[in-house]
């Protein structure tokens, strides 16, 4: 008797016991899991993207955006440090994936910026969206990736990046409309990036009413552009535009004045050229000619405080285009994170991961250095505004960036 | 009999004893300041600096530095006479020079602003050489040089016996060291978690954990010494020693089919590329190292084969016939057979060193026709061909999802290549290659059809190395023409080169070493192909059969080196002028 | 089917082979000539432009060349790091003009310009030849003995490391020559478009080989290398140093490759650690082309390259409807080598050193 009582409290002791434990630690459920947070523990999340190599630039670049927009959060969120991981994608697909692999494996990640590289993500993005996990990407820009109808393998993907298809159409129109040219050329030089750009540029182009005379491409490495720049002077067009790299596109500029046929043509490049390096390598060829990129004027006024954080954490100024994108990345991942986050009571949290991925597709108006940020259902959270600069005397005499863009005109 | 001989270590200088040769260790030290200021200035110590080997204690960076000054050290105390007064001096002035030479760098470095010129003078580095202090902390190197050299130099004072153990003590602390923080996260997901974080920290080994490595290392050293484990092996007659070896290649082979369900798709992810590597070395293996035809073209085949699986398999635009991968495969390995041939024919009869130039020129052709706008529309130009299925189509729980079934599918096929491999060595064929390879004239005089026989090697190569291009992009999903670079067929010549040419195990070794290495450890890989530069250099001076060659290529090539100048012409196949 | 009727049917199909691979170029090379120059796209003027360009970028490859093919006559041996070396003489000539540029001494006028230019190409020649004799004394001189493809391998590995400590030493970005404001002016020549820097690097280039040539067959080093490279047991019975000999000749190739690359240089402007690999190929190719062991015949070779790289594509290429047909540049450059490699060993100027029988 005395036994069966006491087994009969014990017993009610250990499940009221058990039903408190559970109560204050059962994770919603969620399709794609949950990440629990332990108290004590930060909230991990991960950049990844080109860190080595030829391209490093852009990666470190956008990597210091995310850092210093957690340096802006405190340095923590929910009462949980921020621990940012990183990852190098070496921009090829293959070191994508291997990267996505890595990230997908950690089951502690909340979530990722990233990547660099266009080719990266599409090396690595099945990974992790099957791993459930979101990543926000600060400078892909390939098209296809925020397609209406872009593949699932996608769909834990989002960027504040603008898409190519923005940027040629952008320069299309300040060719046609601004300008008021009709004949153009492009040159790409291999890569997926210039190819795709300079065919929606050319497709843009046609539809406004121009002609695309010539369409060229040099080869990665390549010096001697006479041989292309004479083929193009050939055809005679009004305009020539070159969306490639510092090397190639600093040789093209040097050499193009000096081929009869294009003395006067209208010089565009875009994005992958917009650094002080460009201006070095093409030299005082250079100005006269134009640039696109990401409007930084359009840029909140928040962003001349970012400038002054940037300069006084890193001792320079940024390296790339980009860090207001990976900053803006970052922000939309923490909103999203408090936003959808179970606190409990002894400090731990749940973050459900397909309700964390809703909420990134959700956002809306939010407030970033590019601009007022909504996403769209495909991941199109950019503020697309893309507007070209002019390489005046100023630039070749050594100031960078651009003070003020040539078109739109505000 | 002198005294000298009677008390030969009793460092007794007697008339008539050889001088201590300084020059020789002044040679040295000098040697080893240019090679440390070199190890600074090329950014090995500053970037290594980065990652702790053991955390708290000693970065990477400053284990090279220190390593450097160590081996100068040791390689001046080499030449010293016995004694220890003498071999601890021959390495603490070599030790001394060099420091000087560090120094000599942090303090014009402070006067002069050397970054402008080199990237990597910076006041990172000097603060690294001087413990923070600068221009007053410059005469550290030099005591520091001097510390290092003179113990490096007392190493050789340690009994014989003892001093392997504790080289091997310190590379074992080195590799472990580089893989603790890979080791750590799988072991902490395991409930290993008390042992991972006693032993490692999250990058670099514990102060707990290097010195336990060093004395099991070399405990277990001494332990297997004192019991002569290797003199009863070598005592044993040779077909019990080869079954001694079933048991060790049974677990062996038992860890490769576990591995990737052990260590998680990353681990997967990186094997999987090296057993695609492994692949097609020992598909170059057969062109090279059993014909001897040097081919630098090796990926044109991988291109093709990959781009056969990329237009057959598809599902986005440029994808032709929707296959599954399975059916699309033999198309690859033909396409890239008939490749092979095509471009085999004309190039055969050219000669060793120009087939090397003429194969690297087809490897170009094919990789910018690749991604020309010629070809844009058949094979989609710069942005490839995407959406390529995997080969075994599994939900994403299935443990078989993502990159395991392609090491699987890897393994498999590259142990189809080497049974193909193997009992081709053993055949006419193989003897012909090898008959081919030795003396091409004496072959041909024997009845060898030099053409056929070596366009069979050259095919064969290719189509292995399609097969590889297929499960590539089956491993990737994609195929750009920005993957189909000369990168790749170095890779595979070096795999094979310096794992061991004409040799199974070797070829998989040279891919763990030259493809698994800078995959794990990202950050070096901005200085993975100076390593490259660096070992090609030492494996041709000192080891050119390489790591683990096979027997007839050991043979051939140290009988070559120790040979002397008179049978220079009689290894040369071909008379310099042709008198035919 | 027996062993006979196979080796029969395979030489068929080698000869249908090369007949067909003969044809295609032939009719690739003259119908699309045909067709461009019928369009009349281009006009006179512009082809003696690209001939002009493609004069100088030749004199260039030619002075690679020179490497290339003293070292393959000394040494039965391709020497796989001549890129890096002409890569290294340009990095040095950056310095100088820089340093130079900084002390306003660079474009204070046309004369000192010209000093300017000459101090760069005695620094990057001394730089390269310290190069080539530290590689050759590490890499080449322990395996000379060694069967063939030792010593190529080693070259490969020299290559490497010596292109990745430059990326370690001055990083992987581009350095831009400051620019000389004088040499890119036109030459005040009535008919002829060519700059002032490109006639410099084919007036140097031309100076340069043909002291080469006087000291190749007038010097008694000279006529110790020629020795050396016909019959290296024999001149070492004479009493000639081997070892000087094979030195002197990676010293005199390297000095070459060096100014080579600083005229390279001016022209482009822009050098990177990495630009000196695919040169390094072209060269050696234009040194096949014109027979390798041969002096005036590397001078020919690069010539000949640098020619079909400027007018090739356009030429061949352009009438055929060819899209993007300057992509292909290097196509033609390394189907040429192919060409040569496989019907004319010898090269243009000819020396039987290289074919082995079919």
């Amino acid at each position: 008797m005395k036994f069966a009582r006491v087994g009969a409290l014990a017993l009610a002791a250990l499940l009221a016991l058990s039903a408190c434990a559970q109560g204050a630690a059962s994770p919603p459920a969620d399709e794609l899991g949950v990440i629990t947070v332990p108290a004590g523990e930060p909230i991990n999340i991960a950049y990844w993207g080109v860190l080595s190599g030829a391209d490093s630039t852009l990666g470190v670049d956008s990597q210091r955006g995310v850092e210093i927009a957690i340096e802006d959060k405190g340095g923590s969120l929910l009462d949980h440090d921020i621990v940012l991981k990183t990852e190098d994608g070496l921009c090829t697909p293959e070191g994508g994936a291997t990267a996505a692999q890595k990230l997908a494996a950690d089951t502690t990640l909340v979530g990722l910026i990233g990547s660099a590289c266009s080719d990266e993500t599409q090396g690595g993005i099945q990974t992790l969206t099957d791993a459930g996990l979101t990543t926000i990407s600060p400078s892909n820009t390939r098209p296809s990736f925020t397609d209406a109808d872009r593949d699932a393998t996608f769909a834990g993907y989002a960027r504040t990046a603008h898409s190519d298809a923005f940027q040629g159409k952008a320069v299309a129109e300040f060719v046609y409309n601004e300008q008021g040219l009709r004949t153009a050329a492009t040159i790409h030089d291999g890569s997926a990036y210039a190819e795709a750009l300079q065919q929606v540029f050319a497709d843009e182009f046609t539809a406004l009413g121009g002609e695309i005379i010539v369409q060229e491409a040099v080869s990665k490495g390549q010096t001697d552009m006479n041989p292309v720049l004479t083929s193009v002077a050939a055809a005679n067009p009004d305009a020539l535009y070159f969306p490639i790299f510092i090397a190639e596109g600093g040789y093209i500029a040097a050499q193009a004045r000096e081929v009869s046929g294009l003395e006067d043509a209208l010089l565009i490049g875009s994005d992958g050229m917009f650094s002080p390096d460009f201006i070095t390598a093409a030299g005082p060829a250079a100005e006269g000619m134009y640039l696109s990129s990401p409007n930084f004027s359009a840029f909140q006024d928040a962003y001349a405080s970012f400038l002054e954080k940037h300069t006084t954490k890193y001792g320079e100024s940024p390296l790339s285009a980009f860090h207001a994108h990976a900053y803006d990345a970052a922000n939309i991942l923490f909103a999203a994170i408090e936003e959808v986050a179970v606190q409990n009571e002894d400090g731990s949290l749940f973050i459900p991961k397909k309700a964390l991925r809703d909420a990134i597709f959700a956002t809306s108006d939010h407030q970033g250095l590019t601009g007022v940020l909504s996403c769209s259902p495909s991941g199109d959270c950019g503020a697309p505004l893309i507007a070209v600069y002019e390489v005046t005397a100023r630039e070749t005499g050594g100031e960078w960036p651009p003070e003020a863009p040539v078109w739109p005109t505000e | 009999m002198t005294v000298a001989e009677a008390f030969p270590a009793a460092g007794y200088e007697a008339p008539g004893y050889e001088r201590q040769d300084w020059r020789e260790v002044v040679r040295v030290g000098v040697m080893g300041g240019i090679v440390a200021v070199y190890l600074c200035l090329v950014g090995i110590v500053p970037v290594f600096d980065a990652r702790p080997l053991i955390s708290g204690v000693i970065s990477l960076g400053e284990a090279a530095l220190i390593g450097s000054l160590g081996v100068t050290g040791a390689v001046a105390a080499r030449h010293a006479q016995t004694g220890p007064r003498n071999v601890v001096t021959a390495g603490a002035v070599a030790g001394l020079l060099a420091g000087i030479a560090l120094s000599l760098l942090v303090i014009v470095g402070q006067l002069v602003n050397l970054r402008g010129f080199m990237l990597n003078a910076s006041p990172q580095l000097y603060s690294l050489l001087t413990f923070g202090m600068g221009m007053a902390g410059a005469w550290i190197p030099v005591v520091a040089g001097a510390l290092v050299g003179g113990f490096a130099g007392a190493f050789w004072l340690v009994p014989v016996r003892y001093r392997s153990p504790i080289v091997r003590g310190f590379l074992s602390i080195l590799v472990l060291g580089l893989f603790a923080g890979l080791l750590r996260t799988p072991m902490l997901a395991a409930g290993l978690g008390q042992l991972a974080r006693f032993l490692f920290a999250p990058e670099g080994l514990t102060v707990a954990g290097a010195v336990l490595t060093f004395v099991a290392v070399v405990g277990g050293r001494v332990v297997r010494q004192r019991l002569g484990v290797q003199g009863r092996l070598d005592a044993l007659p040779e077909a019990q020693r080869r079954r001694l070896h079933v048991p060790f290649v049974a677990l062996l082979l038992g860890i490769v089919v576990v591995l990737p369900l052990l260590l998680g798709p990353f681990f997967a992810q990186v094997i999987a590329l090296v057993a695609l590597y492994v692949l097609m070395g020992l598909g170059l293996n057969i062109t090279l190292g059993l014909a001897g035809l040097l081919d630098l073209g090796f990926v044109a085949f991988f291109a093709v084969g990959a781009y056969t699986v990329g237009l057959l398999t598809s599902t986005a635009e440029f994808g032709l016939f929707d296959l599954p991968f399975w059916a699309a495969v033999p198309f690859a390995i033909l396409f890239a057979m008939a490749f092979g041939a095509i471009l085999g024919l004309p190039i055969l009869g050219i000669r060793g060193d120009y087939l090397a130039i003429a194969t690297l020129g087809f490897g170009e052709i094919i990789r910018i026709l690749a991604g020309s706008d010629l070809l844009k529309g058949v094979l989609g130009g710069p942005r490839g061909i995407i959406n390529i299925p995997k080969p075994i189509d599994v939900p994403s729980t299935n443990f078989l999802a993502g990159p395991v079934q392609i090491y699987y599918i890897a393994i498999v096929f590259a142990a189809l290549i080497a049974f193909v491999a193997w009992r081709l060595r053993g055949s006419r064929l193989g003897r012909a290659w090898l008959a081919i390879r030795e003396d091409e004239d004496v072959a041909e005089a024997i009845g060898i059809n030099l053409i056929q026989t070596k366009l069979l090697a050259y095919m064969l190569g290719a189509a292995f190395a399609g097969l590889g291009g297929a499960v590539f992009a089956g491993l990737v999903g994609s195929i750009f023409p920005s993957s189909i670079n000369l990168f790749v067929s170095i890779n595979v010549a070096a795999i094979v080169i310096v794992g061991g040419m004409g040799s199974i195990p070797g070829v998989i070794l040279g891919a763990l070493f030259l493809i698994g290495i800078p995959e794990l450890f990202r950050e070096f890989s901005d200085y993975r192909f100076l390593f490259y530069g660096i070992a090609l250099i030492a494996m041709m001076r000192f080891r050119p059969e390489g790591i683990l060659p096979s027997r007839i290529v050991r043979r051939e090539l140290h009988v070559a080196e120790n040979a002397g100048p008179a049978t220079v012409e009689a290894d040369d196949p071909t008379p310099d002028r042709g008198t035919t | 089917m027996n062993a006979r009727m196979l080796e029969r049917i395979t030489e068929f199909a080698i000869w249908t082979f090369l007949w067909t691979f003969r044809i295609v170029i032939v009719l690739v090379v003259v119908v699309g000539s045909f067709l461009t120059l019928a369009s009349g796209k281009y006009d006179i003027d512009t082809w003696i432009r690209l001939a002009v360009t493609g004069a100088a970028l030749g004199s260039v490859y030619a002075l690679v060349a020179l490497g290339y093919t003293m070292v393959y006559g000394i040494l039965r041996m391709i020497n796989f790091a001549h890129g890096e070396v002409f890569m290294g003489g340009a990095f040095a000539g950056y310095f100088t003009a820089i340093a130079l540029d900084g002390a306003g001494f660079l474009n204070y006028s046309p004369v000192t310009a010209l000093i300017s230019v000459v101090l760069m190409i005695v620094v990057a020649m001394i730089i390269s030849t310290l190069l080539a004799v530290i590689v050759e004394r590490i890499a080449y001189r322990p395996l000379r003995n060694a069967p063939r493809l030792v010593p190529l391998i080693a070259a490969i590995g020299a290559s490497f490391f010596l292109q990745y400590t430059f990326r370690g030493f001055f990083g992987p970005g581009v350095y831009a020559y400051p620019g000389v404001t004088f040499l890119s002016e036109l030459v005040p020549i009535p008919l002829l478009q060519i700059r002032w820097v490109e006639l410099l690097v084919i007036v140097s280039a031309i100076v340069m080989m043909t002291v080469l040539y006087l000291f190749v067959m007038r010097t008694r080093i000279g006529t110790a290398i020629r020795a050396v490279s016909e019959d290296k047991s024999t001149a070492a019975l004479m009493g000639i140093d081997v070892n000087r000999s094979i030195v002197m000749t990676f010293a005199v190739g390297a000095a070459m490759a060096g100014a080579a690359g600083v005229l390279y240089a001016l022209m482009f402007r822009q050098v990177t650690f990495f630009f000196g690999f695919i040169p390094g190929i072209k060269a050696f190719t234009a040194a096949v082309l014109g027979g390798i062991g041969n002096v005036p015949g590397a001078m020919l070779g690069g010539l000949f390259l640098g020619e079909i790289e400027s007018i090739g594509p356009i030429l061949f290429l352009d009438g055929l409807g060819v899209p993007s047909a300057n992509q292909l540049k290097d196509v033609i450059a390394f189907t040429l080598l192919v060409l040569v490699l496989v019907f004319r060993p010898s090269g243009i100027l000819g020396e039987r050193v290289t074919k082995d029988r079919a």
